[in-house]
């Protein structure tokens, strides 16, 4: 009953409408396609996201290499180096580094130079310890890049360690921390190194001479004293 | 003169090519995309110029927070054959007396963040249900010399994986004495090659005497 009552409405209407299109009104035209530029925006917005976090979520790492700790019962003579070429380096707190040439001398100390890290700072006094080496690397690199030189990109890293292992000009670099030396510093520094293209560099303990000349040059109150008898290692 | 009729044009493009495209790349990219684990703490690495990139498989990372909490991970990136993760857990509870379940086991495996927590915790932490359960045994993996449980870490993991490389993420205002602590426990390991985790950051080589001339 019902549904025989509703069919015949509906038709009714139908038939109603069917009056009414007889007449002026128009049908309403509705487009099958949707405006899809919202979804575009979007997408287009997700796939950069998407793309730059894949590509570069990927940190970068510097290598260093240190030399094998001696043993206990292992007696080895400590390798001799030139006075001349050797350039000390201390890494202070507050982005500060102090440098001097030569051996540490108590009798005679010689003032540290204090620096910076920035383009003018360590770097220049680096550099102009080991420019005919830096000079020779870029060289290289330029011969390279212009295509004067035919290497492979895998050689010319191993070119270049050769170049640094035959050079007998350039600086031998210590470098030392004194105890407030933050990380950051740390890793500028042996960053420099590369930058420079420094051929020897070693990251040593600081002595108690040296932690005195850096706490003269800070200014505070001397913490450590120097070792009774022994000389420190 | 005969009427030039104009066609009637749309101003609408279509756009469902384009949309197809989009959604392809888009599952692409998702589904390729690496999701990060939750770091415990945040270290804000240093700058560099190096250009090597970290190496995917056979790496233990040490982090040193900028709270001096340190941290250990090993990571074997996509493998799932030689459960390394599992092997150095399982050694490590054999010298603390502890025995971990299977379940425990499959747990650490699965969840590869970095831990900085004392081995006795280590039961507690796995069996914790959210992150923020976990983060209160976070306390730092203890290196002093009477309990250096990062040293075991560090020997247990080049047991069990003698490929492995020794990687340092650093917070850049950890002070140095730490850092040399941290260096010094590797290299008593014989670990003498490291790899700092760094940002790329390019400079410029300026030489003062060139600009004068």
């Amino acid at each position: 009953m019902t549904l025989k009552t509703l069919k015949s409405s509906t038709m009714a209407e139908i038939i109603q409408e069917d009056k009414h299109k007889g007449g002026k009104k128009k049908p309403k035209k509705h487009s099958t396609a949707i405006d899809m530029t919202p979804m575009v925006d979007l997408m287009c917005l997700l796939i950069t996201f998407f793309m730059l976090t894949t590509a570069f979520s990927k940190p970068k790492v510097m290598e260093i290499v240190l030399p094998e700790k001696i043993k206990k019962n292992e007696k080895v003579e400590p390798p001799k180096i030139a006075d001349s070429r050797t350039l000390n380096i201390i890494v202070g707190s507050n982005d500060k580094v102090y440098w001097y040439p030569g051996k540490p001398d108590p009798a005679a100390l010689v003032p540290l130079q204090e620096t910076n890290f920035s383009a003018t700072g360590i770097r220049q006094v680096l550099l102009d310890r080991n420019r005919a080496l830096f000079k020779k690397i870029e060289q290289f690199q330029q011969d390279v890049i212009s295509g004067k030189l035919n290497i492979r990109q895998d050689s010319l890293q191993s070119a270049i360690r050769q170049l640094k292992k035959d050079d007998d000009t350039g600086p031998i670099v210590l470098i030392k921390f004194y105890k407030k030396a933050k990380y950051k510093n740390f890793v500028d520094i042996i960053d420099e190194m590369s930058i420079v293209g420094i051929a020897r560099y070693i990251i040593t303990d600081i002595n108690w001479i040296e932690e005195g000349m850096v706490e003269t040059a800070l200014g505070i109150p001397h913490t450590s004293v120097a070792p009774a008898g022994t000389a420190k290692k | 003169m005969p009427k030039i009729k104009i066609p009637h044009k749309s101003p609408h493009v279509d756009m469902t090519p384009m949309v197809d495209l989009f959604s392809l790349l888009l599952t692409f990219f998702m589904l390729t995309a690496t999701m990060r684990p939750a770091e415990p703490a945040k270290v804000d690495v240093p700058f560099s110029v190096s250009e090597k990139k970290t190496p995917d498989a056979n790496i233990m990372t040490v982090t040193i927070a900028s709270d001096n909490r340190v941290f250990f991970n090993v990571d074997n990136g996509p493998d799932t054959i030689l459960h390394f993760r599992p092997k150095i857990l399982e050694e490590m509870g054999k010298r603390y007396n502890i025995v971990f379940t299977p379940e425990e086991l499959r747990y650490f495996e699965k969840n590869s963040a970095p831990f900085g927590v004392n081995i006795k915790d280590f039961k507690a932490y796995l069996a914790a249900k959210d992150s923020k359960e976990r983060d209160r045994f976070q306390k730092g993996i203890p290196i002093d010399s009477t309990d250096n449980q990062m040293a075991l870490w560090v020997l247990f993991a080049r047991e069990v994986n003698p490929s492995v490389n020794a990687l340092i993420k650093g917070d850049g205002s950890v002070e140095y004495p730490l850092v040399k602590k941290v260096l010094d426990i590797l290299q008593d390991k014989n670990v003498n090659r490291f790899s700092l985790i760094t940002s790329l950051e390019k400079v410029e080589v300026v030489d003062t005497k060139d600009a004068k001339k």
